[in-house]
């Protein structure tokens, strides 16, 4: 059997962004963009002419914003920079462990949302954590995707591709719960609707680092809280703690994939 | 040497000159202030004639990222006449209590930033279009369309965490007051968004049953 990958753009006026098709076979491929159905993702299915994959786990660390798009801001303070600090800290301490890290940015760089999913989803990751920083709030906000869970198809809708990996990105947001909370740093679970988040194939979370403290101080306290290197520290610890946690097949919380 | 009488007159000019001058200016001052005051000239407050009623606010809370409700009595226009004007008026109580100095949502703004909210027919899902519409009309539920000042998004802080309760919150708040809502869609200025401060999805419609359950979930 033939399997493709192209990437195509369709017609924006239709607010069908940038398709990207992986695994499709190629007759599949051109019959949805003749049919402009526009967006969607197919996951090749498990066949016995397929050589099995050598195990590997990959992390995607998606650093928002970047470039022109700061995020947040305040006087001197850009969510961009936090975010990408943030990320390499991680990276880092991943590494130390022998996690393969795939990243969407390692400069400040203007990365199309579009762009962060084609690398999340060609990495075949067992998580994606895309990086956020706030001056709202106070804490680690943990948030998944709002989308109900679907069962995994053949062929996903590009803007929807996270509904088969709802509920591991549930069991993702436990792990990183406990392992925060356990680093003693005050934890928000929620869920959201983020385009980025949830057109990721793969058990996904946006992880937003809010400043440590009483919510309501002023702009330039949050800044310092955000700012301050042992605070990023004991954040990225902790989440890294979470991904070998979420690695460890005894854990039993469905890194592995189905 | 110059006569006289064109001394006077040219005085006489000079003085109705300056006096149109003022006048002018004071014209065009007026004028503008009069288009300043047009611009907020709808209704966002209830007429303090129309009876108070209770209305159930859904608010937001940074600190624990939930929705508590919070009953409030409030003067508010008649559901029956005119359904558009009540939610307006209960949502801008709720942005009112944002924009209040002891928040636990901070968010700027106040009620002028709900410029207008339009309650249509929920459009049908359902493959089969004559099947769908009966669903609704037997239903009745509403698709609620809110439009919010660009100057609102602006000022909005930026945060997956505080845009999304903010979003959340009139979903709720919609829901609560207007049970027929089912569906919430958010403009600015009139015009589709990707997002509300750079995080929270404007693009999709939200399921007022869903954002009760996020918002009641910390």
């Amino acid at each position: 059997m033939r399997w493709t990958e192209p990437v195509a753009r369709v017609d924006e006026r239709r607010r069908l962004a940038v398709t990207q098709i992986t695994g499709c076979p190629i007759l599949a491929t051109y019959l949805f963009l003749w049919l402009g159905w526009g967006t969607i993702l197919c996951n090749p299915a498990p066949s016995l002419a397929q050589a099995p994959q050598p195990p590997h786990y990959t992390v995607v660390l998606d650093a928002a914003h970047g470039g022109d798009d700061t995020g947040g801001h305040s006087g001197n303070w850009a969510e961009k920079d936090t975010t990408l600090a943030l990320s390499v800290r991680l990276r880092s301490l991943l590494a130390a462990r022998g996690i393969a890290v795939v990243t969407t940015r390692e400069a400040n760089t203007n990365i199309d949302p579009v762009h962060r999913d084609e690398l999340a989803n060609h990495a075949n990751a067992q998580a994606c954590i895309s990086l956020h920083a706030s001056l709202s709030g106070t804490g680690v906000h943990l948030f998944t995707s709002s989308l109900p869970p679907a069962q995994p198809a053949r062929i996903q809708p590009w803007r929807t591709a996270q509904a088969p990996f709802i509920n591991r990105s549930l069991s993702l947001a436990g792990v990183l719960n406990s392992a925060l909370q356990h680093a003693g740093l005050h934890v928000i679970l929620g869920r959201t609707s983020m385009p980025v988040v949830d057109s990721m194939a793969c058990p996904a979370i946006a992880i937003e680092m809010s400043p440590e403290g009483v919510p309501g101080g002023s702009d330039h306290t949050a800044v310092d809280s955000l700012n301050d290197a042992d605070y990023q520290a004991r954040v990225a610890e902790a989440i890294a703690a979470a991904i070998v946690e979420w690695r460890s097949p005894a854990s039993g919380t469905g890194a592995q994939q189905p | 040497m110059i006569p006289r009488y064109q001394t006077v007159l040219f005085v006489l000019l000079l003085a109705a000159s300056v006096i149109m001058t003022v006048l002018l200016w004071r014209q065009l001052d007026r004028a503008h202030q009069h288009m300043l005051e047009g611009q907020s000239s709808a209704p966002t407050q209830a007429p303090l004639v129309a009876p108070a009623e209770s209305a159930t606010l859904m608010v937001a809370s940074d600190s624990d990222g939930s929705l508590q409700p919070r009953v409030l009595s409030l003067p508010l226009p008649s559901l029956e006449a005119n359904p558009g004007a009540r939610a307006r008026a209960i949502l801008g109580r709720l942005l009112d209590l944002y924009a209040a100095g002891d928040s636990a949502h901070p968010v700027p703004g106040g009620a002028a930033s709900i410029e207008q909210v339009y309650l249509l027919p929920e459009p049908a899902n359902d493959s089969n279009p004559s099947t769908a519409s009966n669903k609704n009309a037997q239903t009745g539920s509403q698709l609620a369309v809110v439009n919010l000042s660009g100057s609102f998004a602006a000022s909005h802080p930026s945060g997956i965490e505080t845009e999304t309760l903010t979003v959340l919150s009139i979903c709720a708040t919609l829901h609560a007051n207007l049970p027929r809502v089912g569906s919430v869609r958010f403009l600015i200025d009139g015009q589709q968004h990707d997002t509300l401060a750079g995080h929270a999805d404007l693009t999709r419609t939200y399921l007022t049953s869903q954002a009760i359950a996020e918002g009641a979930t910390p």
